[in-house]
């Protein structure tokens, strides 16, 4: 029989000696498990995929098409027609896979564009500092004292409505706002050890600033970009509205709340269709942009992962 | 305090060039204001498209062309417009004198709304009322200016046709005729403001109220409001006269940085509301390929934007007294 006192006063291993229990996760991993802990994000995150897929493989399997009209003139939703019809007689439910198709390649096109470009441009400024990164960051202040839907209907208004041009346009207005985060986050980040020992060991500035720098700071680009395609798709559905974006006969949300607007009493359908899938949309996009936020920084959550 | 303010409109007056330099380069590039008289059936003869031309500058090379345009902006001039009877000085300012009037007063809602729910849901976290106002704001986030604009429009059709009376106004910016003396005018021009100011003021009153309440939470949970609420003082006095001052903060630079985004939101708003104002002169300018037109209109908005972030600025050292400029 052994001593129970003997049994308590069992002094333990050394921490070196214990076994682990806990089996090691990568950061991916840690973000991935931060994220899925956050329901809502989830949530939007599926709806969102799901809107991509009514979008993009929707008209593959619709009857009809987003040009071809039918003699149904300004039907209201029925079986076939599930969102009613036009006044001259177009399947409103393909006019608005197009549409959505349309507005979210834009939106994703204007994220990627701006985030790219502004994740550089700031990392470029973070990093020289001095003389570059004031001229750097000054070029960026520019776009920020204009009203950016006003430039973006002057630019867009001088090119013909393709949709990467109307991308383009838009996202040439709003990268200042990533420039700023990454900069931010290069300035804390440039004086750090690794840096140092890639410097010592020789490294180039580019190769610094591309494989070093904007790896690192690829938390906040992330949830910037996020946050890019929420703001893309409300700029571009307001620009095709003033008639500056996507020109017809092609066609993008906002185009069909514009065209709908003398309809809202008389065919609702038209008006609300269109409008409720961009809120659905932005509204997705923010909150996988906030889920991701938290996912990513892990200071600014109370879950723990 | 006056020598900061002189050196920030000094070091925004490149900026501000350079931005119309590019636009001016990009207007010009793309379209000849000329075309238009070009496409006339019969079309004019050809010296009175040189003599237009000559009249819009569309003659000489790029670099003089802007420098006109600039020399005559030092010197009070706009440039000539595409539209012949058009003075563009005094047009650009009496259209921004009617934006402004609706971009001011939807901020000062807009403001006034974001602080209260802001607070009341800092206050009151993780409760209905908190939930209820986050849920809004999102909403709001995600709502398209036109398309909150054309739904409130309709809704005062509505109701008008319902009621019998005209008891919102949903087109134009004031009546065309107005009987009565300037009273009577200023009520007109206020009956039409309203809707198109709640339109815009939602919209920024979205994300608004989540910065208030993020800086307000943050205040709450600071040191120096436990030690008033330690030293005894009143919840209440607390709260106004120690937490709200310095939550109010943040706000006044986000506010400052979104007006460029409230003129944007203001070209859609008037659009949907059918305003002769700065919206649909610069929609008018750029389908006409008007570039003097458009450069005052983007000299006006920017020079309004780069004032009112000096004026934040300088209220920034107001509210704070640990900011100083010297």
């Amino acid at each position: 029989m052994t001593d129970p006192l003997q049994q308590q006063v069992r002094v333990p291993l050394p921490l070196a000696d214990q076994p682990f229990a806990v089996t090691e996760r990568t950061q991916t991993q840690l973000v991935l498990r931060r994220f899925l802990r956050h329901r809502l994000a989830v949530a939007s995150l599926v709806v969102f995929v799901l809107i991509v897929l009514f979008a993009f493989v929707g008209p593959l399997l619709w009857t009809y098409t987003y040009f071809t009209s039918t003699p149904d003139n300004s039907q209201p939703p029925s079986l076939t027609h599930p969102f009613g019809t036009t006044g001259d007689g177009k399947d409103l439910l393909a006019l608005v896979m197009r549409g959505t198709q349309q507005s979210v390649k834009i939106s994703l096109l204007i994220a990627v564009a701006s985030t790219a470009f502004g994740a550089v441009w700031g990392a470029a400024a973070g990093y020289f500092r001095g003389l570059v990164d004031a001229v750097l960051m000054r070029v960026a202040d520019l776009v920020i004292i204009l009203p950016i839907l006003a430039v973006a209907a002057v630019l867009a208004g001088s090119s013909d409505g393709a949709w990467w041009m109307v991308s383009l346009v838009i996202a040439g207005l709003v990268w200042s706002h990533v420039a700023r985060v990454v900069r931010g986050v290069v300035l804390s980040l440039r004086e750090r050890e690794f840096v140092e020992a890639a410097r010592a060991l020789g490294a180039t500035d580019a190769r610094i600033i591309f494989r070093h720098l904007v790896p690192n700071a690829i938390g906040p680009i992330i949830v910037a970009a996020t946050i890019l395609v929420a703001s893309g798709i409300l700029i571009e559905t307001a620009l095709s509205f003033l008639g500056f974006g996507v020109q017809p006969p092609d066609t993008s949300l906002g185009i069909l709340v514009s065209e709908a607007r003398t309809a809202v009493q008389t065919r609702p359908w038209l008006f609300y269709f269109p409008g409720l899938f961009i809120i659905l949309i932005a509204l997705c996009v923010n909150f996988v942009g906030d889920g991701l936020r938290d996912a990513l920084d892990p200071k600014q959550t109370r879950v723990r992962a | 305090m006056l020598a900061y303010a002189i050196r920030r409109v000094a070091a925004s007056i490149p900026v501000i060039l350079a931005a119309t330099f590019v636009v001016f380069l990009l207007v010009s590039l793309t379209g000849n204001p000329v075309d238009r008289l070009r496409l006339l059936d019969p079309p004019p003869p050809p010296e009175v498209l040189a003599a237009e031309e000559h009249r819009l500058f569309v003659d000489r090379p790029l670099l003089t062309r802007y420098w006109l345009w600039l020399s005559g902006i030092l010197r009070g001039d706009f440039g000539p417009s595409a539209d012949q009877h058009l003075d563009i000085g005094s047009e650009v300012f009496s259209r921004f004198a009617v934006t402004f009037r609706l971009v001011l007063l939807a901020m000062l809602v807009a403001l006034v709304l974001a602080v209260v729910v802001g607070v009341v849901s800092a206050v009151r976290q993780y409760t209905v009322i908190d939930y209820t106002s986050t849920f809004l704001g999102f909403l709001f986030l995600a709502m398209p200016a036109f398309w909150l604009a054309v739904l409130l429009k309709e809704g005062g059709v509505f109701a008008n046709d319902n009621l019998g009376t005209t008891v919102f106004y949903t087109v134009g910016e004031a009546s065309v005729v107005v009987e009565g003396g300037p009273l009577a005018r200023f009520a007109d021009a206020a009956g039409h403001l309203i809707l198109p100011t709640i339109a815009l003021a939602l919209i920024s009153f979205a994300s608004w109220s989540r910065y208030q309440r993020a800086s307000m939470l943050e205040v709450l949970n600071s040191d120096y409001v436990r030690l008033a609420r330690a030293k005894g003082l009143r919840r209440r006095k607390v709260m106004t006269r120690h937490a709200l001052r310095t939550a109010l903060i943040p706000l006044v630079t986000v506010t400052a940085l979104d007006l460029a985004n409230i003129i944007g939101g203001a070209v859609v708003t008037e659009t949907v509301f059918q305003w002769r104002g700065a919206g649909r002169l610069l929609l008018d300018a750029i389908r006409a390929r008007d570039v003097h037109v458009v450069m005052a209109w983007l000299l006006v908005a920017s020079t309004a934007v780069v004032l009112f972030n000096l004026l934040a600025d300088l209220l920034y050292a107001r509210l704070d007294p640990r900011i100083r400029y010297d």
